[in-house]
């Protein structure tokens, strides 16, 4: 399946600083035509596209947004998730670095539908480099008239991976640590101050304008059965080149790291991030897609010369530092994980200690309170059943044939 | 002070009683989180020490421990080390005379690791105050550094 720019159809094309070039490319023709709607049916119609979140989790849009709008009181927030940290994850910075008007006008046809007057964007405080262009284009976006019915602020982070978990976030820009809530209730029916809030991620309100354009039909013509459009995907690691690319949904792992960023003798591929999965060599026909493997569409490289062990440890260690703290199974069991990985690298594991981190890793992702405990011990699982060889090399040498 | 977080206020977020913004307003004035200005939001706000040194200390972009007056802020997450990132850090020390974790002695620099910055097409990279460099190359550094003072 080939590529295909529906997020990215203004990157390198428009002027980021300039409003003119991107109304010039068809920009704010969206967000007309939804006005002229009544806020159901634009809700109506991204229902009926499928869209899906592009932050991980894969929600259907539409239904959050309908649940948004049917939730009692009149005053309800839309925040933009542009807190991406996933390990390797940087299209989000692509797309506002080359298109933050698109992401607005995406907001603007959010809170219109559901019927918020306030949007927040939450910035990484690694991405602070960006703010005067997106506070430019809000205000140039203000001054055409395009915001007449929301007014959007840009919130930065103070540093902290799990504040891009949507009830992190939230507790952030009340103020407060960034420490996930126990859910029920989800944002739609109590989010920021315990409004009713929604949540979407950067690439997901990207597809807003062009859905509303050009119908719920066309979008669902691309894609698989249940991932329809496109996903725009941040390559790293060992490839020649490295970057930002956008494919139709169903495409192979191998037509985007082989073909289009050029990897060559891989070992093994981390796809989503920190909390993603791990796919060796062998399986890089996998198609990506919600149906297999997707994430937020961060995809890291490792080629032959890279040690497994090594990689799963840096990642624990990344997790362990990033872990909130609420909940004992993530706080313990990140550091617990690392512990026993450590054992093994030094030589002086046993088999026991293989058992041991089977059976953290699914106490954690049974009891952990959010997707960052829950995620943590993929590297683990995954490694275990692919590159189970390179744990017991490691091993005592006694202990090996047990294992 | 380079760094300066919240370049905007929202009307809904009434700025004197949310804790996040009153110490990013400090920092941004002070540099760092100075034990009086930290009791004095507390009083301010009328909640306990605890309660605003959790804040202080949960995220890593805020510090109660001095700082220099530039932070560099080296990539240390999977892109970035497999990139070699710890050449990197080799190379500011050498150039700065002056460990990771640690404060030049004319506190012009303070030296620390972090996780992922979103630039891992251009690994390996760091981060001065706002301003990523990528691309890097131990030879890099001492050109780059120079611009601070």
């Amino acid at each position: 399946m080939p590529q295909l720019q529906i997020v990215l159809r203004n990157c390198r094309i428009i002027d980021p600083t300039n409003l003119d070039t991107y109304v010039k490319n068809g920009g704010s023709q969206g967000l007309k035509k939804a006005r002229r709607m009544k806020p159901e049916n634009v809700i109506e119609e991204i229902k009926a596209s499928n869209l899906r979140g592009r932050g991980g989790a894969g929600f259907p849009c539409g239904l959050k947004w309908e649940l948004t709008r049917n939730s009692p009181g009149d005053e309800k927030y839309l925040i933009c998730n542009a807190d991406e940290g996933e390990v390797g994850t940087f299209k989000d910075r692509y797309i506002i670095e080359n298109d933050p008007f698109s992401l607005i006008e995406g907001m603007a046809i959010a809170g219109y539908a559901i019927g918020a007057r306030q949007g927040y964007i939450y910035l990484r405080a690694e991405y602070h480099h960006l703010v005067g262009l997106i506070l430019s284009a809000i205000e140039q976006m203000k001054s055409a008239g395009h915001l007449s019915d929301i007014d959007i602020f840009v919130i930065e982070g103070a540093g902290a991976y799990i504040c891009g978990e949507e009830s992190a976030l939230m507790e952030s820009i009340e103020g407060k640590r960034g420490e996930v809530r126990y859910r029920p209730p989800f944002p739609p029916t109590r989010g920021l101050w315990g409004k009713p809030t929604i949540i979407n991620n950067v690439e997901t309100l990207m597809n807003i304008p062009p859905i509303i354009l050009n119908g719920a039909g066309w979008f669902k013509d691309i894609g698989t059965e249940r991932s329809k459009g496109t996903k725009v995907f941040s390559v790293s690691g060992d490839v020649t080149k490295p970057g930002v690319y956008e494919l139709v949904l169903g495409s192979t792992l191998r037509e985007l790291v082989e073909a289009l960023a050029g990897a060559r003798n891989i070992k093994l591929i981390q796809v989503g991030g920190a909390t993603g999965r791990i796919v060796p060599q062998g399986m890089v026909d996998t198609p990506l897609s919600f149906e297999t493997i997707l994430g937020a569409g961060a995809v890291t490289v490792f080629d032959e010369s890279r040690n497994v062990l090594e990689i799963v440890y840096k990642t624990l260690e990344f997790l362990a530092e990033e872990s909130c703290g609420k909940c004992v199974p993530c706080r313990e069991g990140t550091i617990a994980l690392i512990g026993i990985m450590d054992k093994i690298l030094n030589g002086e594991g046993r088999a026991a200690d293989i058992l041991s981190l089977e059976e953290l890793s699914r106490a954690m992702m049974l009891s952990s309170l959010c997707g960052l405990g829950q995620g943590a011990p993929n590297p683990v699982i995954d490694t275990l059943q692919h590159f189970r060889a390179d744990y017991e090399q490691k091993l005592v040498a006694k202990e090996r044939v047990k294992a | 002070m380079a760094e300066t977080h919240g370049a905007q206020i929202p009307s809904a977020l009434n700025r004197f009683d949310n804790l996040l913004w009153l110490i990013k307003e400090t920092q941004d004035r002070f540099g760092c989180l100075p034990e009086k200005q930290l009791a004095d939001i507390s009083e301010s706000l009328g909640v306990t020490k605890s309660d605003v040194y959790g804040v202080a200390t949960f995220y890593s972009f805020l510090s109660v421990q001095e700082q220099g007056r530039h932070v560099i802020r080296i990539c240390k997450s999977l892109p970035c080390f497999i990139k070699k990132s710890q050449h990197i850090v080799n190379a500011i020390e050498d150039v700065t005379g002056c460990s990771l974790g640690k404060l030049t002695a004319n506190a012009r620099f303070s030296i620390k690791l972090t996780n992922c910055i979103g630039e891992c097409d251009k690994a390996p990279v760091m981060m001065v105050d706002g301003r990523v460099y990528a691309d890097l190359t131990p030879g890099k550094i001492s050109q780059i550094l120079k611009e601070y003072h």
